[in-house]
Formats: structure tokens, C-alpha cells, sequence
């Protein structure tokens, strides 16, 4: 850029102006008229407040000497527009220069914050995120307890087999097959729900609120969910509806069955709010606010172990009331139930989904 | 060990468990909607709790707490109480003992 040597300079600072061979410019200008009031180091000195000062032109100080004649042809206001035309490029590109390192500072900061969640995040056992079968897929990668891991793909299998299995059922029942083919077919499903009691029990170690949570079924699943799974109570009263007709003998022993599972449920109810009153006592122990505080969450998590007694005991009580059932009822009437408790699983499972489309009203 | 067998043939519904234990306490609360009382022997309050804990591992209770004795028989754990509620023959087994007031 052609710049006149004839140099107005505000008198006490001055700051960068774009581009550099400017001040070396000046720098020369004022060695050559000899001004002794301007240092070269104040000529190259960096300085954010100036644009706040450049604007004034009042602090414009005329340097009196020519070098170049084509300047010295030139008019005065000519060279006065100029020099603060280039003070006002030289200002706004200093204000996008703070903006934008205002704005790298935010997003390191930021950064930071987000380092900090998820390094926290890690810390806790399994953060993840899942869906059930809605979201059919595993959560953000990095932070997956191995062992919910498995278990999802293991459950995602398991989910494709009941319902190849709930397809056999419904072409045997259909079918004039034997009892004894028929008792292979129930004895497959009873099978298979106990597959699932041990693949929990498995993952239940691994991270028991991942259980607890019942974070690998869909919401309306979970709606219902007690300890980690269906209520046997509950199972029972789907069932016995579907089994009509039941001999008077059966009734009784469906009737006792109901009743001992009942006790046994309302038993581990109140044991897991024992438990509850455990943990929340031992946590809170102590003064709350004094900002130390790890010996009451390291005693808190030792009465938390007990918590994966509770969802194995839970799943034991399913596992049993499955059996009995199984005992009670004729071969048919098994595979009648089963196919039943297959599609009401079903059921819940479609209502999840549609619960998760369905349009809403905006709010 | 001397004491948890003499315990052990004592008559009626014994229970070896554990203060701080809940799932003692199910097993306490089961009994009680069925209209029994256990004697019941805190074991971590026994001078003699750790010799009982090892003493009722030997006798097949994994737990070991809570661990049932009936009418001199060992029951087992909570899985064992549980099966048999749900099987029918809990009931019967308590019955002697069942007092509905």
C-alpha cells in the first residue's frame, strides 16, 4: 500500500497498524527528522486500549518533514482521510481480533467443562444410554460398561429367539402335535426365560442399577417393573385369565400360589425399603454441608452390595413362580401360557413404540 | 460348633441373621405375615459371631445369613425359604408353630 512518508501520529501511543512495514516506516521518518519524544519500542508496541484512543484525531502531531515529492503534491485532507481510514480498518480489526479470541477462550473453557463431565462420567460404573428395542443400538461410545455391553447384545439375541420361539408355540398349538413334542416346545420356553434370570444375575454384578433401572426395556416395560423385572403376582393374574378352563384342584393351587407370592413379594418389598433406609441413613450421617464427606459414601456403597442380593432373590421368585406354574398345568395349558405371557410382553413392547410416535400437541 | 448346633435343635422357628442385613429382615417380615415368631440370634451381635458365621458356612449356608432352622432341620437361605413358600410346603412345615392372634 503506497503510504506518504509525511506521517501524523497521535503524540503519547501507538499501536500495530496492519500491515508492519508501516512502522517500520514511521520508525524511519522519526529517526531521520531526529524526534526525540517518540521511541522506536513505543512505535511497536501492542496495545487493545488504543482503538479506544486512535478514534480521537485530536492527538494527531504533524511531522513537519517531506521526503517524497509526489507527497508533498498531494493535499493535506487528502492525506488526513487516509491516515484515518487506515486507523478506523486498523481499529475494527483489532475488535474481530478480541471477539475472536474472546470466543476461543468460551470454547476452551467449555471444553474443559466437558472433559470434566465425562472423565466424571467414566468414574461411575456403565453410564449409558439405551433405548431398549426403540432405540435398538448401544450408547455413546467410551464410557460402556463391558459387561452392559454384552449383556445388550446378548439381550437383542435373546429377544430375536422368544419370538421364534412364541411363532413355534402358536403353529404347535395349532397343529395336532403329541404332548411329548408339545412338552419339547414348553420345556424350550421355560428354558429360555431362565437363560434371561442368569444373563441378569451376570450383568447384575457388573452394575446393579443397570438392572435395577431396567434400562434394556422399553418404557412401558419398565412402567411396570418391581426389583428389576415383571411382578410374579402380575404374571400370574395375565396368565389365569388366558387358562380358562381350570379343574377345581388347579384353582386351589393357582389360588395358594397366588397368595405365597404375594407374601413372598410384599417380604422383599419392605427388605429393599429397609435397604433404601439403610443407605440414605448411612449417607447422610454426620454433618451435611462441611464439604467432606467420603467415609459415609464409602459405608453408603458396602449397604449398597445388598442391593444385588435383592434383584437375584427377585429374579429367583420369577424363576420359581414360572415352575410352579409349569407344575400346576397340563402340557397345553403351559404352552397356552407362555404364548400368552409372550404376546402380552409383546403388547407392552408395541405400546412403547407407539407411545414414542404418537404426534403430541405442541405445548 | 457347640453353640449354633444347640441352637439349632432348639424347638420351633430359629433364625440366625444379621442386624444390618435386609434381606433378614424380609426373611423376618415373611415370617411374620405367616404367624410366626423365630427365635432369633443376631449373630454380629454374639461375642461369638464370627465362630457362628463359619459354623453356618460349614453347615451349607453359602450366606450365611439369614439361615433357618425349623423344628431342628435346617431349612437353608432365602432362596431355599423361598421355593419351598411358593412350592406349598413352607406352610405346612410352620404349621405347629403358627400362632394368628
Amino acid at each position: 500500500m503506497d503510504f506518504p512518508s509525511t506521517q501524523f501520529v497521535p503524540s503519547r501511543m501507538m499501536g500495530t497498524y496492519e500491515p508492519i512495514h508501516q512502522i517500520g516506516m514511521w520508525g524511519e521518518n522519526f529517526k531521520s527528522i531526529g524526534n526525540p519524544s517518540i521511541s522506536a519500542s513505543v512505535i511497536v508496541e501492542v496495545d487493545n486500549k488504543l482503538e479506544n484512543e486512535s478514534e480521537t484525531a485530536s492527538h494527531e502531531m504533524p511531522v513537519p518533514s517531506c521526503k517524497h515529492d509526489q507527497e508533498a503534491s498531494k493535499p493535506f485532507d487528502k492525506i488526513q482521510r487516509r491516515l484515518a481510514q487506515n486507523r478506523e480498518a486498523a481499529r475494527k480489526s483489532r475488535l474481530r481480533k478480541k471477539a475472536y479470541v474472546q470466543q476461543l477462550e468460551s470454547s476452551r473453557l467449555k471444553l474443559i467443562q466437558l472433559e470434566k463431565e465425562l472423565e466424571q462420567a467414566r468414574e461411575q460404573q456403565g453410564l449409558y444410554i439405551g433405548g431398549g428395542l426403540e432405540a435398538g443400538h448401544l450408547g455413546f461410545s467410551g464410557v460402556v460398561n463391558p459387561g452392559i455391553a454384552a449383556f445388550e447384545m446378548e439381550y437383542k439375541h435373546w429377544m430375536q429367539v422368544q419370538n421364534r420361539q412364541l411363532g413355534e408355540l402358536r403353529t404347535a398349538l395349532n397343529a395336532q402335535i403329541s404332548d411329548i413334542e408339545l412338552r419339547i416346545v414348553v420345556e424350550n420356553g421355560m428354558s429360555h426365560y431362565f437363560e434371561l434370570f442368569r444373563m441378569k444375575s451376570t450383568v447384575a454384578k457388573a452394575d446393579v442399577f443397570y438392572v435395577m433401572s431396567g434400562t434394556w426395556k422399553t418404557s412401558a416395560e419398565r412402567f411396570f417393573s418391581w426389583i428389576g423385572g415383571f411382578r410374579p403376582s402380575e404374571l400370574l393374574k395375565v396368565l389365569v385369565a388366558q387358562l380358562d378352563p381350570l379343574t377345581d384342584q388347579q384353582i386351589f393351587e393357582v389360588c395358594n400360589l397366588k397368595q405365597s407370592c404375594q407374601q413372598a413379594e410384599d417380604a422383599l418389598s419392605q427388605g429393599m425399603e429397609k435397604l433404601q433406609e439403610t443407605v440414605s441413613a448411612t449417607l447422610a450421617a454426620g454433618q451435611l454441608g462441611q464439604g467432606t464427606y467420603f467415609p459415609q459414601v464409602a459405608m453408603a456403597m458396602e449397604k449398597l452390595e445388598a442391593l444385588v442380593c435383592f434383584v437375584n432373590q427377585a429374579d429367583h421368585l420369577r424363576q420359581e413362580t414360572l415352575q410352579q406354574m409349569s407344575h400346576i398345568l397340563t402340557t397345553r395349558q403351559a404352552a397356552r401360557g407362555l404364548l400368552a405371557l409372550g404376546e402380552y410382553i409383546q403388547r407392552l413392547q408395541d405400546l412403547s413404540t407407539l407411545w414414542a410416535t404418537h404426534p403430541r400437541e405442541p405445548a | 460348633m457347640d453353640k449354633v448346633m444347640r441352637l439349632t435343635t432348639e424347638r420351633g422357628v430359629v433364625l440366625f441373621s444379621k442386624s444390618s442385613c435386609c434381606l433378614c429382615y424380609a426373611v423376618k417380615i415373611l415370617f411374620q405375615e405367616l404367624g410366626v415368631t423365630p427365635t432369633i440370634h443376631e449373630i454380629d451381635q454374639d461375642p461369638e459371631g464370627r465362630e457362628m458365621e463359619r459354623a453356618l458356612m460349614r453347615l451349607g449356608c453359602k450366606a450365611p445369613v439369614p439361615a433357618v432352622i425349623i423344628g431342628g432341620k435346617l431349612v437353608g437361605s432365602t432362596n431355599e425359604v423361598m421355593s419351598l413358600h411358593l412350592g406349598g410346603g413352607l406352610i405346612p412345615l410352620l404349621r405347629p408353630y403358627q400362632a394368628f392372634c
